[in-house]
């Protein structure tokens, strides 16, 4: 059962990757790869809040929580198509675009794990005071 | 649409293949190491930088470069990864883990693309 809704979660969270992707392609010209940064900055917050908030607070079923944080977010952000577009910008001669991307990835996705692990956290002490 | 099918199997497929596999390796890791997450990322940064040399037809690109391999990696694991480690004050861990990830996903990506193109 848990393979059935980690795999539903992963043909959610893949094609939510891809739709972010096709949306935000026009958006910058130059070729940096927005909707893999969007999608890992977004992906890293969203599944820090629901590790120490939803996650702990179990208000679904174990198997819907795993096809949800692991299927689905899991899914979403992504670290082989960032290392793959780092080193294609690289190789273009985008040298300056290349570490930008890689240290927003870097900072940007610790920040936003952070910081969704902390509002978690905030929400599952908040919850679990006015059940007490 | 076709497209869309394509992307939905292998995105199925990666997340249930990366489930297994950062699973198991994880659970064996004694000193805290997420050696599972590394595993299954460092192994998709090789295979998607090798199917992009290699110069895949779109069908195959989207079934297992953005499907598959998309799935197979993860990047929010990996960033919750570093953030428990430093709430367990497991510094030495959480600097070999960012480092290795990194670097070493950055470079097999680089030798995949090379392989492909030969």
């Amino acid at each position: 059962m848990n393979f059935v809704m980690i795999g539903a979660g992963g043909i959610i969270g893949s094609l939510l990757r891809y739709s972010l992707g096709v949306l935000t392609n026009p958006w910058l010209s130059n070729g940096f790869p927005l909707g893999t940064l969007l999608a890992n900055l977004i992906g890293c917050f969203i599944l820090g809040w629901f590790t120490t908030g939803i996650l702990r607070l179990k208000l679904f079923h174990p198997h819907i929580l795993a096809g949800l944080g692991t299927g689905l977010v899991g899914s979403f952000t992504t670290f082989s198509t960032f290392s793959v577009e780092t080193v294609l910008l690289l190789r273009s001669g985008s040298i300056l675009m290349a570490l930008i991307y890689v240290i927003l990835s870097l900072s940007g996705g610790l920040f936003m794990s952070w910081y969704g692990y902390f509002l978690g956290l905030r929400m599952f002490k908040e919850r679990g005071e006015a059940a007490s | 649409m076709m497209n869309l099918l394509l992307i939905a199997a292998g995105g199925c497929l990666g997340a249930i293949a990366r489930f297994i596999i950062s699973s198991r390796l994880n659970n064996k890791s004694q000193t805290g190491f997420p050696i599972g997450t590394l595993a299954v990322n460092l192994a998709g940064s090789f295979l998607l930088g090798w199917m992009t040399g290699q110069g895949l037809p779109e069908s195959f690109y989207s079934l297992l470069g953005i499907g598959f391999m998309g799935a197979f990696t993860t990047f929010s694991t990996f960033k919750l990864e570093n953030i428990q480690l430093r709430e367990k004050k497991n510094h030495p861990v959480l600097i070999k883990y960012l480092l290795f990830s990194y670097a070493g996903g950055i470079l097999l990506a680089f030798i995949g693309l090379m392989i492909g193109m030969m």
